[in-house]
């Protein structure tokens, strides 16, 4: 079967440059990047290479990039990393649970954590992080692109507020990084998440910017890698694709694939909203970012269209996945003030540099007949069409 | 797929024979969310709808080679099984949840999310037969080859357009004989016990589920304390709420008697249970409501049956009559023991399921 895949916000395929990159640290450059051998030295000089590229991805210093497992272990560090009993933290009610469940964990060993809300098109109103501001707030954790919408949030004028009231500021950029261009400076930030895996670099490595000064309570004891502030034998073929992947996205920017892929994107939501009725983007009006459209379909529910889908061979999703593969509706859908059934309802597109025209018309093919399909069997579509 | 042997194996089968076939798992209760609650374990096992269960449905999908997907349908149980269950027990019933389950989510919204994604038929591990009459015109349901697996009286309520589109391969299988064909498809669960209790209540206590349920949905325990009576109306003791008995239970009356004392009826109105000694268990009638018919499209006359009133009940010889619009009335040809209010009434001619409806 042919299989077209459309949700590169759960994970994208590694490049195939990324694989070349990685392949000699596998196999004949396998050295232990602190041992003082040539083996050691070969792979130290593959880390550092590939720190700089991650510090030219994000416009930060060498010296501030700091590798990890991933998008979660980053989010953890920074927030976990920097806070203690009695400190007050403020966060967003749409971001991803990496966030949310460390900021869980947080009120329940003695910090306070305000959530601010979003409006209907997904986006954290930044007057609300200001009057969210207490004495004792040591942190902002904001998103700067949401999982589900790609709602890009208003992270330079947070990091403003950050500034002004002198506390750290956290922004997760797992779902920007090599979709928008990222630098540190413009949003002022303190810390900074990215993980590889949703940027065409392999699952299992991240990074996280800490900016010059921030001290970070490690998470994890052992040998004074990173600075000291992430112990472990560093995933050298994974921080080799990591970079590779950050230099791949820095081509791109300069070729504008961000604009292509966004007029691909757009193609894809006109053709389906041509062709399907009570449909919309949720996130409509807001800056996205340029792979992401999250679409609703009345009448549906999202879990049978995923499955009809797939048994097609397109790749979407709905909502977020929880462990045992089952779907709940969406934390963030609902934060935006869609009913629970418009939320059930929701699919996400999400392109990866590897989507093609071809992918979107096989797409465009699939599901306006695929959703005619549901609501034909949908006892609410059914009503509104008898009584209309 | 439960992650059980019979699901597993149903859909090893059918794979076997080359059918087009993809596997579902229901998520219906979260085990999770009890814990801790009011005396509920900390940890969950081993119970369906818990994490294992999909790894081990997973695992079958994936070693047979078929798509597979966990469809969540958490509201409609809690709504449509979960709280009739409470119900049921609070007002002095003893329910039949997976009646209600196969009513109301597997041959339903199970059905639903079939026709949905392009399927069918869906087929499931039951020990039952299905099969069309052409003399009749009906779809019957039937007892299965493994008599001691026997599920067609949590079947009974299956329309025929919901048998019209079910199928039961291990009708014709003893457990034996699926457990074999689960080894020679190479499952890793062939050997897996069987799971006996009702699904959702860990370690089968009742009680104390409702107890956590409730604590859990901001509800108080309804009071339903009252009176221990005799059958003559004589108050001999009280009881802490009539949810804690069962028609036919021995244990747990706190009262002494010389001879041993049952419950013999729940007065749920006003709070009372009657005791009285083995003989006044037994009754020659009952009435039930709420009828699905099966074998036939409607009761004109009085028909020789056999009826089941209980899961583990040998169906037991009886006229069936319709005595209101959906109201019938069993008449036993010898008096059957410890009749239940809130459990089902299945109707047999030999091996095909006439229909069934619940006891009033």
């Amino acid at each position: 079967m042919l299989r077209i895949y459309l949700d590169n916000n759960a994970t994208t395929p590694v490049l195939p440059e990324v694989l070349e990159a990685m392949r000699p640290y596998f196999g004949e450059r396998f050295g232990n990047a602190s041992s003082i051998h040539h083996h050691g030295q070969e792979t130290r000089a593959a880390v550092e290479r590939a720190r700089d590229a991650v510090a030219r991805l994000l416009g930060c210093r060498v010296a501030e990039v700091v590798f990890t497992s991933g998008g979660t272990e980053g989010d953890n560090l920074a927030i976990a990393g920097l806070t203690s009993a009695g400190d007050h933290v403020v966060t967003s009610s749409i971001e991803h649970h990496a966030v949310l469940l460390t900021c869980k964990h947080l009120e329940e060993n003695g910090c306070e954590v305000t959530y601010v809300p979003v409006d209907g098109r997904g986006q954290v109103d930044p007057d609300d992080v200001r009057r969210a501001l207490r004495p004792n707030t040591k942190l902002i954790s904001i998103m700067m692109a949401n999982n589900e919408t790609g709602v890009l949030q208003p992270v330079e004028e947070i990091g403003k507020i950050a500034v002004e009231a002198d506390v750290y500021f956290h922004t997760d950029a797992v779902q920007a990084a090599g979709k928008v261009p990222i630098d540190v400076k413009r949003i002022a930030c303190d810390l900074l998440s990215i993980s590889g895996h949703k940027m065409h670099a392999p699952q299992g490595v991240g990074a996280l910017y800490v900016r010059r000064g921030t001290h970070l309570r490690p998470l994890f004891f052992g040998g004074r890698h990173e600075r000291s502030r992430r112990a472990g034998t560093e995933n050298v073929p994974g921080i080799v694709g990591l970079g590779k992947a950050a230099e791949l996205a820095m081509q791109g920017f300069e070729h504008s694939d961000d604009k292509k892929m966004s007029t691909l994107r757009d193609r894809l939501q006109r053709g389906i909203l041509a062709q399907a009725e009570e449909a919309g983007v949720n996130g409509e009006g807001a800056p996205r970012v340029p792979n992401t459209s999250n679409i609703y379909f009345d009448h549906i529910e999202g879990e049978a269209m995923v499955i009809s889908l797939d048994l097609k061979g397109l790749a979407v999703s709905t909502g977020a996945a929880c462990s045992s593969g089952a779907i709940e509706p969406s934390h963030v859908l609902v934060a935006m003030g869609l009913r629970a059934d418009r939320a059930r309802a929701s699919i996400r597109f999400s392109l990866g540099k590897q989507s093609t025209a071809e992918d979107i018309d096989i797409a465009l093919a699939l599901v306006p007949e695929t959703v005619a399909r549901l609501r034909e069997l949908s006892p609410t579509h059914r009503k509104v069409a008898i009584s209309s | 797929m439960s992650g059980g042997v019979d699901s597993s194996a149903v859909a090893a089968m059918l794979r076997a024979e080359g059918h087009n076939i993809i596997g579902l798992t229901m998520q219906l209760w979260n085990q999770r969310r009890l814990a801790g609650h009011e005396g509920m374990p900390e940890t969950v096992t081993g119970r369906c709808c818990s994490l294992d269960d999909v790894y081990d449905a997973r695992r079958v999908a994936e070693h047979i080679g078929i798509s597979y997907y966990v469809v969540n349908h958490e509201e409609r149980f809690e709504r449509d099984v979960v709280r009739p269950f409470v119900a049921e027990y609070l007002s002095g019933r003893t329910p039949i949840p997976c009646s209600l389950c196969n009513n109301h989510l597997k041959f339903d919204q199970l059905l639903v999310v079939a026709q949905q994604i392009g399927a069918d038929c869906v087929a499931t591990g039951h020990y039952a037969r299905v099969e069309y009459d052409d003399a009749r015109g009906r779809w019957l349901l039937k007892r299965p080859a493994d008599r001691s697996k026997d599920q067609t009286y949590f079947l009974f309520g299956l329309t025929q357009e919901q048998l019209s589109r079910t199928l039961f391969p291990l009708g014709g299988m003893t457990k034996p004989e699926v457990r074999e064909l689960a080894r020679k498809q190479g499952l890793a669960l062939a050997e897996k016990p069987d799971s006996q209790e009702i699904c959702f209540v860990p370690g089968g206590d009742y009680k104390r589920f409702i107890d956590a349920y409730l604590a859990e949905s901001g509800e108080a325990l309804p009071d339903t304390a009252g009176e221990l009576v005799t059958a003559s109306g004589e108050v001999i003791g009280e009881h802490g709420g009539i949810h804690n008995f069962t028609v036919g239970q021995r244990k747990g009356l706190g009262v002494a008697t010389g001879s041993p004392l049952y419950v013999i009826q729940i007065n749920g109105a006003d709070k009372q249970v009657v005791v009285g000694g083995d003989e006044h268990l037994y009754s020659r009638t009952l009435r039930a409501r709420r009828v699905n018919l099966i074998s036939v499209g409607e009761l004109r006359e009085p028909m020789r049956v056999s009826v089941k009133i209980r899961h583990r009940h040998e169906p037991a010889p009886a006229v069936l009559e319709k005595i209101a619009a959906d109201e019938v009335l069993v008449t036993f040809d010898q008096p059957q023991r410890a009749i239940t209010p809130g459990q089902a009434a299945v109707f047999y001619d030999d091996e095909i399921v006439v229909g069934g409806a619940w006891i009033a």
